[in-house]
């Protein structure tokens, strides 16, 4: 099987460890996996903030380099939402560009929604280590659906205790555009976030989405607090 | 509130509210419970049949709302009610102060309506001399604070029961006490003897029902029946966006509106009037004046944001939101806070004014599940912020960064440059820039994925 991979802006520009992983995790079951080199963003960014005309920009290349067949990858639910979603609703008042979206998007997928559905990785045995806990983030739950995924993969860790956050599905506060217009709320939301995660006395939290990752890293890092925050590639390939 | 067309300072307001640990405690502590008690009472319920069945009512509403407003009009005065319609809050307000001096009224009781605080209507009563009392329990403390109300169903959310007591001893003279029990009891005695001695009532509506002619109340404490029953006359100011078409779509809401509010099977009171008394009823006002309002809703109705108007004002999208949870209602400064909120009010003071609250949601849609009627409110957020952008209202750095970040983006060379740039002012940046969004992201890495790919 071959996949086109999609790292997302932020893991390319800051987290180029978790593309790693991904590419570990889809290699361990026999993915031929394809990098097309003249990615860039999915246009996410603008779009949080309104600004159409530049996220329809980062999308018209976005469909122009990924093109074909194969199945598309993305270690992000708001990334993924983005071009399941929201291209769509951009391209409603141009017929070919509105195919192609359609198209596009029906062969998109979020990591977790890959490998459960398509790679059963859940049932392949990972080992995990520690007390893990998991941060449900809002695109991925709410606009993709992605609920069970993350966690069939999470309790499938052999040697990992998987421990519930609560209010695991509330905002971080990051919300893109947001974090940075509105610093003060976000890091109020970052830091009740934190104390949620500290309150599991979990030794790792993951989640799916970098931007709220790195968001809940500060809080956490403020704090002077040693809990490890780790994209779900990460975790699961340290198990391969 | 300001009428003014001035933006509302958003980021002050914030900073206050944030500051405010009595005012975040007791906002968390009041949504935390509604929310688990939403949770929890309609887990075993066929909550999607359910809103897809409102949703679907208040579409039909919207779709023939004229006709249903001449259909309410019709049967209101068939049951010997006197309907007025109102344009604006101007008119509105006229009318309702018309209606009222008309009858020689001194002083007014009001159950809690959101909408004669849109019309700003107490004080424009007040000004003509005449008493306004509120009574719900919660718009009584606000108006005791001199205040306004900062959550659509619990006014005083952002009080701490401790907070109130000081009120109470202050305003009232009585023993200070932070039980609410007490608390309460107070309050009633008070409002008992101003019942008795009002000339009349003012109530808004939750609903108005078009075959019937009838006004239909939920509230908690029984203060709606006092007011819609104790004093001759009763005036009512809603928004024709309330209506429903017929008397058997009340159960869809009876059964909605409570579940989705407070977690409550059903509101203590549901009151349905159906026209002043007649002869031979046991309770009613003598007279039953309605004014039905438009203020903004008909042009509301023509635009692609009209699915806002299906709202019944339940509040279940501010309990979850968590940028409402932060900060409170005050901080939104117009009538209506929190998701809901920001959409009307953006629409019914305009973008100049309401632009820096667009800024007030993370987008991450805790209120779109849980509305009861499925208002889109996400993808209406998403629509304002992009008709701000549109209409020149981004803050003009965001706006030349998002202009290099269009120029970049098709371009994978300028795209790597971009992030070389990035990682060398990184350090400028944190030095120039308040504690921000550039010291919550990390430092751009030297060996990018795309480099290491290469």
């Amino acid at each position: 099987m071959r996949i086109q991979f999609f790292s997302t802006c932020l893991v390319d520009t800051f987290f180029p460890e978790t593309g790693e992983a991904v590419l570990r995790l889809l290699r361990r079951f026999g993915v031929e996996v394809a990098y097309p080199k003249e990615q860039t963003c999915c246009g996410k960014p603008p779009h949080s903030g309104g600004y159409t005309y530049e996220s329809r920009k980062a999308a018209e290349h976005f469909l122009s380099v990924f093109d074909g067949a194969d199945p598309i990858v993305i270690p992000s639910g708001s990334c993924a939402s983005m071009i399941k979603n929201h291209y769509p609703e951009l391209f409603k008042d141009n017929p070919r560009l509105l195919e192609q979206a359609r198209k596009t998007a029906e062969r998109t997928y979020e990591l977790t929604q890959f490998l459960v559905h398509v790679l059963k990785a859940h049932e392949a045995g990972f080992k995990g280590t520690g007390r893990v806990t998991y941060h449900a983030s809002c695109q991925l739950t709410r606009e993709l659906g992605v609920k069970e995924e993350p966690l069939l993969l999470l309790n499938s860790l052999k040697g990992a205790e998987f421990v519930h956050l609560p209010h695991a599905d509330r905002c971080c506060g990051f919300g893109g555009i947001f974090m940075a217009r509105q610093p003060e709320i976000s890091v109020a939301l970052a830091e009740e976030k934190a104390a949620m995660i500290r309150s599991t006395n979990a030794d790792t939290v993951t989640g799916c989405d970098h931007g709220c990752l790195m968001n809940i890293r500060d809080a956490l890092q403020r704090r002077g607090n040693t809990v490890a925050v780790k994209h779900i590639a990460q975790v699961l390939a340290e198990g391969l | 509130m300001s009428s003014s067309r001035e933006a509302i300072t958003f980021r002050a307001n914030v900073q206050k509210s944030l500051r405010d640990l009595m005012l975040r405690e007791a906002i968390k502590r009041a949504t935390d419970t509604f929310v688990t008690k939403r949770t929890e009472g309609t887990a075993s319920l066929p909550m999607e049949e359910w809103r897809e069945k409102a949703s679907i009512i208040r579409m039909q509403v919207l779709d023939n709302l004229p006709q249903y407003v001449e259909q309410f009009c019709s049967s209101a005065e068939r049951v010997g009610a006197k309907v007025y319609q109102a344009a604006d809050a101007e008119a509105a307000r006229r009318a309702v102060a018309g209606i009222l001096e008309d009858h020689g009224v001194k002083k007014v009781v009001k159950a809690k309506s959101m909408v004669t605080e849109e019309i700003h209507l107490n004080p424009y009563l007040q000004e003509r001399g005449i008493e306004v009392l509120e009574t719900d329990l919660g718009e009584y403390i606000v108006q005791l604070a001199a205040e306004t109300p900062s959550h659509i169903l619990a006014p005083a959310i952002h009080k701490t029961r401790e907070q109130i007591g000081k009120l109470f001893s202050e305003k009232l003279g009585v023993e200070y006490s932070d039980d609410p029990t007490v608390l309460t009891r107070v309050a009633r005695n008070v409002l008992r003897n101003e019942f008795l001695t009002a000339d009349a009532g003012i109530t808004g509506a939750n609903f108005a029902v078009a075959d019937t002619g009838s006004l239909v109340i939920f509230t908690n404490e029984g203060n709606g029946r006092m007011v819609t029953t104790v004093p001759r006359l009763h005036v009512a100011v809603l928004t024709i966006e309330k209506l429903l078409p017929s008397v058997t779509d009340l159960p869809s809401f009876v059964r909605l509106l409570p579940r989705s509010a407070t977690g409550q099977m059903l509101s203590s009171y549901v009151s349905v009037i159906t026209g002043p008394r007649k002869p031979g009823d046991f309770t009613g006002a003598d007279e039953l004046h309605i004014v039905l309002l438009d203020n903004g809703r008909r042009e509301i109705l023509k635009g692609e944001y009209r699915e806002i108007l299906k709202c019944i004002r339940c509040s279940a999208c501010m309990n979850v939101c968590p940028v409402y949870r932060a900060i409170g209602g005050h901080a939104y400064d117009s009538t209506y806070p929190g998701p809901m909120g920001i959409v009307l009010t953006a629409l019914l003071e305009g973008m100049e004014r309401a632009y820096p609250v667009l800024d007030a949601t993370t987008l991450c849609g805790a209120c779109v599940e849980a509305c009861p009627v499925k208002v889109p409110l996400v993808k209406l957020l998403y629509r304002l912020r992009e008709v701000s952008v549109e209409q020149g209202f981004a803050p003009p750095l965001e706006k030349r960064g998002m202009s290099a970040f269009g120029a970049a983006v098709s371009s994978p060379a300028m795209f790597a440059f971009g992030q070389t740039l990035a990682r060398i002012f990184w350090p400028l940046a944190q030095k120039l820039s308040g504690y921000g969004a550039v010291h919550r992201i990390p430092r751009p890495v030297a060996r990018t994925f795309r480099r290491r790919m290469s």
